[in-house]
């Protein structure tokens, strides 16, 4: 069960305007900003929901996740992962979740993705048993049987993120986060990786928290939504009470978007 | 997940070097040219103590091939403690890229991490020369090899490689503040390197004293160069490398200090 409590965080901004004598300025003194990114943020997730966490650029869901995820530590408010406190006993909990960052690569460039797999397996000290049954689920499941012995680099994006999704499944977490997933996939990799989510969730009970501007992969993948807007959270509730009438959920949430002025 | 041995930090270390290895051979031609420009570049240093004691027979006492003895000793020191620490060197991009960020979501010490990111293969062309401007030292500089001597350079390959490696570690953690590579770093690594060729008391008192007790350099070279070419016979001064490990301390709380300041970079 996840649990945050009234978590605040603020980062330091530098600012200044265009222009060379500007940039000379304010090499020696510098304005910052203290912007704030989260602003009291508060909400419970049970184990095996799948939710959709959601919002503008810069509305603050990356932050959340990195905080869930032992990165940040927030200024104030409290937050449990399954009794721990990320950001206190970060070992202890990463080991018990799965972090996609869709725009970054977790496996190793040169080498095959079975290499990645493996070294993953030794970082993770998984147990060779739940190491086999994993990567066999997962082969089957995401058809990575072809290209486990090309390395990475010599993948499309669609066979990348496949690979990107048993990497982080490999160590069985009960956990996953999930930061635009499908993010640049072409339709037929978009809806393999969202089918291959709901099965894992439907078959491991794994939770499910995705952040993405896709609305189709909210509609597929999560039951539940938390809309987050300027750091604060705005709604929480699930998707079919967000629906109005008969429209599109694009327009939903650009209705949405709209109405809290965010 | 049942619970099971978590597998040890040198085994993993291992692992990490040989997906290096692996990746390295994807690259032969970039990685053989980096390695011939490696031992090329150190030629320079041969040379530019070859051209000094041509000029001047003798700098401070020192005949040319206990210089020699002395720098590639230092330069071997280097190039060991590069190929470990590249991981730190290169620190600020992977702070930058948001690679770190995955560092620390796996469940595993962010330094033996950040080392593995890296393991610069292609030192092994600097330390190739270092080994051979070694040799010359030691069948020129008429050292009487005895057990403890040996022990000596031993000694001072290892707290050297260990001081470097741990400069390498305050450039990285002070990259969790600025974000960015600091140049002035290079002073005491590069130039450390340059100037580590010679003693460091010829660079005067100050500058030993300096080297003595802020960045320990003279612990693994002044010293016991002293007892390896027969200028002191004090036993204690064999140890001083070892001594010199200690300065991984201050800069592993400097990092740990940092990391708690870690601020990740965009999404």
């Amino acid at each position: 069960m996840i649990v945050m409590k009234n978590i605040c965080k603020t980062y330091k901004v530098t600012r200044r305007n265009a222009g060379f004598k500007e940039a000379a300025r304010s090499f020696f003194r510098r304005e910052t900003e203290t912007v704030t990114a989260l602003d009291h943020v508060s909400f419970t997730i049970h184990d095996g929901e799948t939710v959709g966490y959601i919002g503008p650029n810069g509305a603050g869901k990356s932050t959340t996740v990195k905080i869930l995820s032992g990165i940040l530590t927030p200024d104030s408010g409290e937050c449990l992962v399954d009794g721990r406190v990320p950001w206190k006993n970060r070992i202890r909990h990463v080991a018990q979740i799965g972090v996609i960052f869709g725009q970054r690569s977790q496996l190793w460039w040169d080498v095959p993705v079975i290499d990645s797999f493996e070294l993953l397996r030794d970082i993770y000290s998984i147990p060779p048993d739940t190491y086999r049954a994993n990567l066999d689920e997962m082969t089957e499941l995401l058809g990575l049987s072809e290209i486990l012995r090309t390395p990475t680099r010599q993948l499309s994006l669609g066979q990348r993120m496949r690979c990107e999704l048993a990497a982080s499944l490999l160590h069985s977490p009960k956990i996953l986060f999930l930061d635009e997933p499908t993010i640049g996939l072409d339709a037929v990799s978009k809806i393999a990786v969202r089918e291959f989510i709901v099965k894992r969730n439907r078959a491991h009970g794994t939770t499910v928290i995705l952040t993405t501007h896709d609305m189709q992969d909210i509609e597929a993948i999560t039951r539940r939504i938390i809309l987050i807007g300027k750091g604060k959270i705005l709604l929480d509730g699930g998707l079919d009470e967000l629906r109005r009438g008969g429209e599109d959920i694009d327009h939903t949430v650009a209705e949405l978007y709209r109405s809290y002025e965010i | 997940m049942e619970k099971t041995k978590k597998i040890s930090g040198a085994k993993l270390y291992r692992r990490y070097l040989s997906i290096h290895v692996r990746s390295v051979m994807q690259y032969k031609a970039s990685f053989w040219m980096t390695t011939v420009g490696q031992f090329l570049t150190s030629l320079n240093m041969l040379l530019g103590v070859y051209f000094m004691f041509r000029r001047f027979g003798s700098v401070k006492g020192y005949t040319f091939s206990e210089v020699l003895l002395c720098s590639s000793i230092m330069l071997m020191e280097y190039s060991l403690g590069e190929c470990i620490a590249r991981g730190f060197d290169t620190f600020p991009a992977m702070v930058r890229k948001g690679g770190f960020d995955r560092v620390m979501t796996r469940p595993r010490s962010a330094v033996l991490q950040v080392l593995g990111s890296n393991i610069e293969l292609t030192r092994v062309g600097r330390m190739t020369m270092a080994v051979i401007m070694f040799v010359y030292g030691i069948s020129h500089s008429g050292v009487h090899w005895s057990a403890g001597r040996v022990m000596t350079v031993i000694f001072m390959l290892i707290g050297g490689t260990a001081l470097f490696c741990g400069i390498f570690l305050i450039y990285a953690a002070l990259c969790f503040y600025t974000l960015d590579g600091l140049e002035f770093m290079n002073i005491l690594t590069d130039g450390a390197r340059e100037y580590g060729k010679y003693p460091v008391n010829l660079y005067g008192k100050r500058m030993l004293q300096f080297c003595t007790f802020a960045v320990p350099y003279a612990l693994v070279q002044y010293y016991p160069l002293t007892y390896l070419t027969g200028r002191s016979d004090n036993l204690f001064t064999m140890f001083l490398p070892l001594l010199a490990t200690v300065f991984l301390i201050p800069c592993y709380l400097l990092w740990r200090v940092g990391l708690r300041h870690y601020q990740s970079s965009g999404s």
